[in-house]
């Protein structure tokens, strides 16, 4: 009878504990909710306090006996909110130092999912998160290294409704995005909102980094007032970048947002900095002035409320790249047919126009394939090589010489079709691309063949 | 005149994927202000796709230009004269993340 007594106990304490685990559980995940709604309600206001824990003067003991930071700088962090936008290459190194250092609140806005080609330097994902919303990894991440900051991730895209209700909930903005429209837009609405905006970017191998719209100095308008033209833009998809560099910025970046919320003024308003990886080179250059006729913080502003940015920019506000449909549905093969080209050993020519570096990566079974990146379309040794192959062709009797194009994805080999027959004007031949280019040879035909 | 010619950013894949190039301008009647170097660049030194870099009489948006490490809007942009030595850069502006 004891035996069965003790065994209640023991149950009724294990339930008790199981409830207290589950309302912690609970609480933590109310914590780390994922925003993807601004209607939702409010954050409310940070928990303004004027003195450390014991605990925060052990924690943050190394940069407390730093003069220029102190306890008051250390407070002043605890009372500020950082919001970053963009949680890349960027946006995981500029969260975990801003986390480390004990900001009050951190908010991460991000509306994509974790990616495996994304964990080269998008330090705070992990392979199995991959598919998981990449605004709630970096906040789960940074939980761990400090619990002691509030985390609010949003899981949506920054557009012209919900940027100012998110942004004025912040003292500082960070732009760790990796497109022209949401930087404009970013810009516009930290002009309107008074923020101050920590604004990075990294391609290859080259980092830049700027604080606009502080102490009365330029906005990004100011130094760009017109968006560059589309075909002049280079996402990290298709220029490539090396993971450390985005890794420097966005340190540099976190640095920048820490200085100003302790009360250190920052070293880069109205002056850029330009990391070189490859010469080894930090380059500080002095900026313009906020421009009196800038059109959201000049004297006279003509945008007063944010408008539509992929419309003033001609480029959608993400680093996806769309498919592109350029040629005629006949100038088009799919890649099961030029599978069939290459069973049937029907002659023809196939021509590569990625950049050689990608060739070494993984190419189609085809071993007399002729290179000619995109970019040296124009050239004319290029195309005399290609010209001498169509020759050969046609003394062999075939009437008509079939060129196929091939590119990583299928947008490049349609301009790249309509460049060739202008540089050869050839009625003898028929230039085709494969529709999807090595992605959908992959998908369709060759499930072993690598994607990148 | 001799003067150096940077670019980075990307804007040296236009120059032969070359982020230096020491230059020496022609003696001529006009001083040489950014505007003709602009023009001298085009005949001289861009081999392809102009469009990527300039945009009527100045280099096209995105692109920011620098005279001895500040930007010329401070110093007269197209009309700054150029002095020998001078160190002009091209800088591509990265979007990246
Ligand atoms: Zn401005």
């Amino acid at each position: 009878m004891d035996e069965l007594q003790l065994l209640k106990d023991e149950l009724s304490k294990r339930d008790a504990e199981i409830a207290k685990l589950k309302m912690a559980l609970q609480e933590k995940e109310k914590q780390l909710s994922l925003r993807t709604d601004v209607t939702e309600e409010a954050l409310k206001p940070l928990k303004q306090v004027n003195k450390l824990s014991n605990e925060s003067i052990s924690r943050y003991s190394r940069q407390l006996i730093l003069p220029e930071l102190g306890v008051t700088g250390q407070v002043k962090l605890t009372n500020s909110s950082v919001l970053i936008v963009g949680a890349g290459g960027l946006g995981c190194p500029s969260a975990v130092y801003l986390a480390a250092a004990g900001i009050g609140r951190l908010g991460i806005v991000d509306y994509d999912e974790v990616e495996l080609s994304n964990l080269h330097r998008q330090i705070l994902h992990t392979e199995d998160r991959v598919g998981m919303s990449k605004s709630q990894s970096v906040a789960t991440t940074c939980h761990r290294l400090n619990s002691g900051v509030e985390y609010v991730p949003y899981h949506l895209a920054l557009d012209s409704c919900n940027a100012l209700p998110i942004i004025s909930q912040y003292d500082i903005v960070l732009d760790a995005t990796d497109n022209v429209a949401t930087r404009y837009l970013l810009n516009d609405a930290c002009v309107i909102a008074g923020k101050t905006l920590v604004s990075g970017s990294a391609l290859r191998f080259e980092g830049q980094l700027t604080v606009y719209n502080y102490e009365n100095g330029p906005c990004y308008r100011c130094l760009y007032p017109k968006p560059p033209p589309p075909q002049t833009v280079t996402n990290c998809s298709d220029g490539g970048v090396v993971g450390v560099v985005p890794g420097i910025i966005g340190c540099m970046q976190a640095l920048e947002a820490i200085k100003i919320a302790s009360g250190i003024k920052s070293s880069f308003g109205q002056r850029m900095l330009l990391f070189d990886a490859i010469d080894g080179t930090f380059r500080c250059v002095k900026l313009r002035g906020r421009q009196p006729s800038c059109p959201v913080c000049g004297d006279a502003p003509t945008i007063t409320q944010l408008i539509d940015y992929e419309q003033f920019c001609g480029a959608k506000a993400s680093d996806k790249d769309k498919a592109m449909n350029i040629l005629e549905k006949e100038q088009r093969m799919s890649a099961k047919e030029y599978k069939t080209i290459l069973e049937e050993k029907k002659p023809h020519i196939l021509v590569d126009v990625r950049q050689p570096v990608e060739l070494e990566i993984c190419q189609l079974p085809n071993t007399k394939t002729i290179n000619i990146p995109v970019s040296s379309l124009q050239k004319e040794e290029k195309i005399s090589e290609l010209r001498d192959r169509i020759n050969q062709l046609k003394s062999n009797g075939d009437d008509k010489v079939p060129i196929v194009v091939v590119c990583r994805r299928g947008n490049d080999s349609q301009s790249a079709v309509n460049t060739l027959k202008q540089q050869l004007l050839d009625n003898n031949i028929e230039i085709k691309d494969i529709k999807g280019g090595l992605h959908s040879w992959s998908k369709n035909v060759d499930h072993n063949f690598p994607q990148y | 005149m001799e003067i150096s010619l940077e670019f980075s950013g990307g804007a040296e894949l236009l120059f032969d994927n070359n982020k230096k190039h020491d230059v020496i301008l022609p003696d001529q009647k006009e001083k040489w202000n950014i505007k003709n170097l602009l023009v001298w660049m085009k005949d001289n030194m861009l081999r392809e796709r102009p469009e990527l870099f300039l945009q009527g009489e100045t280099v096209r948006p995105g692109i920011l230009v620098l005279v001895n490490d500040a930007d010329w809007e401070l110093v007269g942009e197209l009309e700054y004269e150029i002095q020998s030595k001078d160190r002009i850069v091209f800088i591509s502006t990265l979007h990246g993340g």
